[in-house]
């Protein structure tokens, strides 16, 4: 949209701070996640950028994967400074958040999307009140939320379990997977289960070989909100978890609250480069869909 | 032309007739189709929506302390206040013998929510329960129940305390809701204002209202250009802009938070910059971070793509001729803007202001890490109150009101937007 050649001075002024406004929301949205990255490459064990960092021609001594090394826990005596604690917590916070993650992913998605397909059936009865409890759990706040389940869950000896995390996380998850695979389910053409059916396959062989070739980008992206939805939660994790189903973000925290270091920001990186993935992935998955369906992109 | 047919008479050929198999049909689709959804269902039932009926049911609950005390209760309600100035002996032997044979672990936890009621309750029945087990051990009871106790501690015959127990003998109580809105009772057990040092609720609901106003507005102000833009820009540009909105969107919520903490610390980026570009000097730093500036700007930047995304799927669709049939019936642009653009973004802009608004409200990570003392919202005190006091009623009864607050926002988001409709992405 750009600027008409009869427009007058004035307007340029306006249109030209108008787009200047929008690159500083757009550099406010995004400068914060790509100012960490260098800082963990930084020696220094504060968060800062360091004078070495800024100099030109660039310092080497100023810059350094030691950080890196001590989040994998390699704790040789480079690594090790005074203010910066090595251990291998953040390593088995990354196996418990990959463990947790994909299990509840697992659950989360063959529950929503064996009841997504039910949502879309012209004939759901109550179907408004029974979607409204389905997605509830993405709308009560985090923190009442893990109030009620550390409750509930304490009276039968759920909390500090791998089984109680994994539950809570599945009731969190669930709505993404419902929403996204009902969104794909709209452009399903039905006549296609009966052709199917007509053909002589059973219901389940029709849901594996018709139904799911065609959704299978919608339950991919359903997985991976799911997924990014239990490996960053840390409400309920700091409620319901004991120190066995440490997690990232779990580390994260105490390391916010406690001794703010620049491994934080190395994992930080990482989640970073992992969410650039998993954003990739949805949009390429996103658009495959909408060709499928014949939605043409103006 | 219509043909009359009267389905009465149609049957099908098992002879049943038409209506009637079509209703059996019809039943079992609908049953097939709630098979689907039951296990899920199940699911959350159990796993999410009764665990906030529990919390919903704690914040009224006080069955605990009358399995503790049920004898001694049920002497305190036969006796008459307006006759007696003290409560009957048979009300001193109940609590004697509770006290005496109690479960010593339900007792202090007795003592706790003794302690919500009047302060002064733990250490009485403390000192108490040290002289019955004396007396247990010895084998040496009183005649009168009433003196020893006395005796024992003179707050026995101190008629505040036995008022103070009226609040409890109820296996229902609104105390923790009057608690979370700073009101108590008194010894007369009615509802007044908590003593002016201990009224901090009310306040922190406040700034949990204005805060959210604030990020909300900042939000709108903004997120309106940019979603415009987005919305105006050929495709693969806005698809490329796009981007910056959603890589935030799916970058880790604690990664955001701390990276705002490097922002602005005193020594942070912003601030490193500013005295480099010689705006301030090395002493006038500002404080960015652990106070509720801190708070607002790294809400605002968690919170804007809740905004961008639905104003953006609003202007998208919005024609551009309306803009240009407007300036060619003679409005200035600035006119044609507020009479013709603005106000068929109304539903994008409420859609959003309430996502925003609602999950500010809500909002517990962000504020906790980044708001230092005085940026902390209604979030932290229900975490403070579940992990370090263990008050689980008033810890409940904040987090009801929260609920209530929310589900009044949403049944208004579901009115002017519908919750299934609902976008990811």
């Amino acid at each position: 949209m750009a600027l008409p050649s009869y427009s007058t001075p004035v307007q340029r002024t306006y249109y030209y701070a108008y787009l200047f406004f929008c690159s500083i929301v757009f550099f406010f949205l995004v400068a914060p996640l790509f100012a960490i990255v260098p800082i963990s490459f930084s020696v220094s064990p504060f968060m800062v950028f360091t004078d070495g960092m800024l100099s030109w021609p660039p310092d080497p001594d100023a810059w350094s994967l030691r950080w890196y090394q001590n989040m994998i826990g390699n704790c040789s005596s480079e690594v090790v400074s005074s203010t910066v604690p090595c251990s291998h917590k953040w390593m088995t916070g990354t196996v418990n958040s990959f463990f947790i993650g994909l299990t509840a992913t697992f659950i989360a998605t063959t529950l929503g999307t064996i009841a997504a397909l039910g949502l879309s059936r012209p004939h759901m009865p109550y179907k408004g009140l029974i979607m409204a409890i389905l997605i509830s759990p993405m709308i009560v706040p985090l923190i009442i939320t893990a109030a009620g389940m550390f409750f509930f869950y304490a009276r039968i000896n759920l909390v500090y379990t791998f089984t109680g995390v994994i539950l809570a996380h599945v009731a969190l998850a669930t709505p993404f997977v419902v929403i996204t695979v009902t969104a794909t389910l709209v452009g399903f053409d039905m006549n296609m289960v009966k052709a199917s059916q007509s053909l002589g396959a059973r219901p389940v062989r029709t849901f594996f070989k018709v139904i799911m070739p065609l959704i299978l980008p919608g339950i991919i992206s359903g997985a991976l909100f799911a997924f990014i939805t239990s490996f960053d939660e840390v409400v309920i994790v700091m409620f319901m978890a004991s120190l066995d189903q440490l997690t990232i973000p779990k580390q994260m925290w105490a390391g916010i609250r406690q001794e703010i270091s620049p491994v934080i920001l190395c994992m930080a990186t990482c989640l970073v480069a992992l969410s650039i993935f998993l954003l990739t992935t949805v949009e390429l998955l996103r658009r495959r869909a909408e060709r499928l369906r014949g939605i043409k992109s103006r | 032309m219509e043909v009359p047919i009267s389905t009465a008479e149609l049957l099908t050929t098992d002879g049943i007739p038409l209506k009637q198999s079509l209703k059996k049909a019809e039943r079992k689709n609908k049953l097939r189709a709630f098979l689907l959804v039951f296990p899920l269902l199940l699911f959350i039932i159990v796993t999410f929506v009764m665990p906030i009926g529990d919390m919903l049911l704690r914040s009224v609950d006080d069955a605990q302390i009358n399995t503790v005390f049920p004898n001694t209760f049920e002497e305190y309600k036969k006796w008459d206040k307006e006759k007696d100035e003290l409560p009957p002996e048979e009300v001193y032997k109940a609590l004697f013998l509770e006290l005496a044979y109690g479960d010593k672990i339900q007792v202090g936890r007795a003592l706790t929510r003794m302690n919500y009621s009047k302060s002064g309750w733990k250490s009485l029945i403390k000192t108490t329960s040290r002289a019955i087990k004396k007396v247990v051990r010895k084998e040496e009871f009183p005649d009168s129940y009433k003196d020893f106790l006395i005796e024992t501690n003179e707050n026995w015959a101190n008629p505040t305390f036995w008022y103070a127990m009226g609040q409890m003998v109820n296996a229902t109580t609104p105390i923790y809701y009057f608690n979370a809105i700073d009101m108590t009772y008194d010894e007369n057990q009615n509802v007044i204002r908590q003593e002016e040092n201990r009224r901090v609720y009310v306040q922190t609901w406040l700034k949990t209202l204005k805060v959210s106003v604030y990020v909300t507005f900042f939000c709108l102000v903004l997120g309106f250009p940019v979603a415009h833009l987005l919305a105006n820009l050929p495709l693969r540009y806005s698809n490329l802009l796009m981007i910056f909105v959603l890589l935030p969107f799916w970058t880790s919520l604690l990664v955001r938070t701390t990276a705002w903490i490097v922002m602005l610390q005193q020594q942070g980026v912003i601030n490193g910059i500013l005295v480099w570009l010689g705006i301030l000097n090395d002493d006038g730093r500002l404080s960015m971070v652990y106070n509720e500036t801190g708070t607002l700007i790294a809400m605002t930047q968690i919170l804007l793509p809740f905004m961008i995304l639905p104003l953006y799927s609003v202007m998208r669709v919005i024609p551009k001729s309306h803009m240009r049939a407007a300036q060619n019936l003679g409005a200035k642009p600035a006119t044609a803007f507020w009479k013709v653009y603005l106000p068929q973004t109304i539903p994008g802009m409420s859609a959003g202001g309430l996502l925003v608004f609602v999950l500010a409200i809500g909002y517990f990570i962000t504020p906790e890490l980044v708001g230092g003392k005085d940026g902390k919202l209604i979030g932290s005190w229900i975490a403070y109150h579940l992990k370090t006091t263990l008050n689980w009623g008033l810890c409940a009864a904040l987090g009801a009101i929260l609920l209530g607050v929310m589900l009044v926002f949403y049944w208004l988001y579901n009115k002017i937007v519908g919750i299934d409709n609902i976008k990811l992405g």
